[in-house]
């Protein structure tokens, strides 16, 4: 009873993690599933059917390679965009500073679907067709904050005087912005860039207002959902788990093997 | 609401000098060309359409004859006695769902920080990895968890769980899905990573030493929780508990997947009437309303709780 009392976090930490956990859990387990029906929704027998061919779906993976086109593009759209404010915002003194601050604020305060409502409107009035070009402008949209966000808290923790010391040494400014300032900056570019992919490549609600006809890969899950979910949407899922675990580890391993042998020398 | 981070004691970057009088303008100039394109972007791509819902908001019209500005006001006034009950709807369930985040995230964010040890980093990465499945695969599986004689609902249901939730409205009978409780299980599960990292962050950056301090003057556990730990973690609680409630109370999915026709919520209503019932003026309006809730509760809550460093 001591024992329970004492490591409580402990064990409701865990339990919340089971929760967390859970569904990707389930996702795998029924990725080896052979469902009966359209709906992959209870167990019946195991098989490696969908694994086998994963593509089997007709424009599954058609879906699938346009989110990852619009995601990349939508990605260094707002990557360039959002490092190019946080760094104004950070490294310089001007007028509207508090405007563009709360311009920047607002997109991530606002519930998804009035973004998405507002942006139809606008393509509604100015009659633009709806499709790829509709998405990629509004993910480079809802994303571009959160680049500003993840650059201006690296660029904000690096120490100006690095700077200042390359201009002494007679760096011109585009040399110490390459090799000085970039190269500090990066990690925070970096992850603004991985959040903003992962952002717009499961993006829905946006996506859902300003797609007109076009499948993305969570438009596709969303109408498998009415009209029958594929094995092979969990085999999809399940990958993604794999491979962002398999990338993230890896880096660990990387990044503890440099530290030994930094320790090392 | 945003923040200057940079502590007011070190010295401004660019001291604002007399060396800066002497730059040439075109210097000057330089954060502005920076800030153009991103801001150019916002300003056509989130400000603009702001205004185009404003003006859609108050037409009046049909698909076929054009919709046109007739400061028809009344708009808002029909969509909010007729669509009241799913905006109550969204706010309880967001509500719900982000005190129930708090209460599920805080234990997990407490251990990860302070007890975790060397396994702080996997925990960290356990905590985002559901992230990288697409999170409508993830709420369908929620479906197959929550299944009518599933083993969660059996479980549920043995242990009078399911009694208490029904005698409070949140179910009915022995079933969870369709119901209110799956809805609000869905959006806690959906949102509460964003829940968890703010709070880890916070927590992080207390110095382990003031517990110990605190226990040195006799302070017991749950004293040190009440009046040092959770006082210092207040930043982020109140960021995540925004970054909860605000997705949640505009979320439709989850009420689409795992709810049902009477669970709603005001997401649902304006997805239907932009996309499938083409009623813009009602949708822009519902739109609107649920932008300034969202604002106004926002404001007073960061008023209440005292912490204007967001973002």
């Amino acid at each position: 009873m001591r024992w329970i009392r004492r490591n409580l976090v402990v064990i409701a930490g865990l339990l919340t993690l089971a929760y967390l956990i859970l569904p990707n859990i389930i996702v795998m387990v029924f990725s080896f599933n052979k469902p009966a029906g359209r709906f992959n929704y209870s167990w019946r027998e195991f098989s490696l059917d969908a694994w086998k061919d994963p593509c089997g779906v007709a424009d599954m993976c058609d879906s699938l390679s346009l989110s990852l086109w619009i995601a990349l593009w939508a990605t260094v759209g707002a990557t360039v965009l959002g490092s190019m404010i946080a760094f104004a915002l950070v490294r310089y003194r001007f007028r509207a500073r508090g405007a563009i601050n709360s311009l920047i604020f607002l997109p991530m305060a606002m519930p998804e679907v009035v973004m998405a409502a507002s942006l139809l409107t606008l393509f509604l009035n100015l009659g633009a067709e709806l499709g790829a070009t509709t998405i990629l402008i509004a993910h480079t949209m809802f994303c571009l904050s959160f680049v500003v966000v993840a650059v201006k808290a690296r660029v904000l923790s690096m120490d100006p005087r690095l700077e200042e010391a390359a201009k002494d040494l007679y760096a011109g400014p585009v040399q110490t912005f390459l090799r000085v300032t970039l190269p500090i900056a990066a990690p925070g570019i970096a992850a603004g860039a991985m959040l903003a992919f992962a952002l717009s490549f499961d993006d829905f609600i946006i996506t859902n207002f300003n797609s007109g006809n076009t499948v993305t890969f969570p438009m596709f899950v969303w109408g498998s959902a009415q009209r029958g979910t594929p094995v092979q949407i969990n085999v999809i899922g399940t990958a993604m788990f794999a491979i962002a675990v398999i990338v993230v580890v890896a880096g660990q391993v990387i990044s503890n093997r440099r530290k030994k042998t930094a320790a090392a020398k | 609401m945003t923040v200057t981070e940079a502590p007011p004691a070190s010295p401004a970057p660019a001291a604002p000098g007399p060396e800066l009088r002497k730059q040439p303008v075109r210097r000057k100039l330089v954060p502005y060309w920076l800030l153009l394109p991103g801001v150019l972007w916002l300003l056509v791509f989130f400000a603009l359409p702001m205004v185009y819902q404003a003006s859609t908001s108050v037409q009046t019209g049909s698909l076929e004859q054009g919709f046109q500005v007739t400061w028809h006001f009344q708009t808002y006034w029909d969509a909010l006695s007729e669509y009241y009950p799913q905006f109550l709807r969204s706010v309880l369930y967001a509500g719900t769902a982000t005190v129930l985040c708090l209460m599920l995230g805080y234990p997990l964010a407490y251990l990860i920080a302070f007890r975790a040890g060397r396994w702080r980093n996997l925990l960290l990465v356990l905590v985002i990895a559901p992230f990288f499945t697409s999170f409508l695969i993830r709420t369908l599986a929620w479906k197959t968890i929550l299944a009518d004689g599933g083993p969660v609902v059996e479980v549920l249901n043995t242990v009078g769980f399911l009694d208490v939730t029904s005698w409070l409205g949140m179910t009915e009978g022995n079933r969870v899905l369709a119901t209110p409780l799956a809805v609000v299980t869905g959006l806690t599960y959906n949102f509460l990573p964003f829940m968890i990292l703010p709070l880890y962050t916070s927590l992080e950056r207390i110095d382990p030493r003031l517990h110990e301090a605190a226990g040195d003057l006799y302070a017991k556990p749950s004293t040190v929780f009440r009046r040092v730990t959770f006082p210092l973690s207040m930043p982020g609680v109140v960021s995540g508990t925004l970054l909860t409630f605000i997705p949640a109370s505009g979320d439709y999915v989850n009420a689409e997947l795992l709810g049902s026709t009477d669970t709603r919520m005001v997401g649902n209503v304006i997805q239907s009437q932009f996309l499938r019932v083409l009623d813009y003026p009602t949708a822009a309006a519902l739109s609107f309303i649920l932008m300034a809730v969202v604002l106004i509760m926002v404001s007073v809550y960061i008023r209440r709780a005292g912490t204007e460093d967001l973002v």
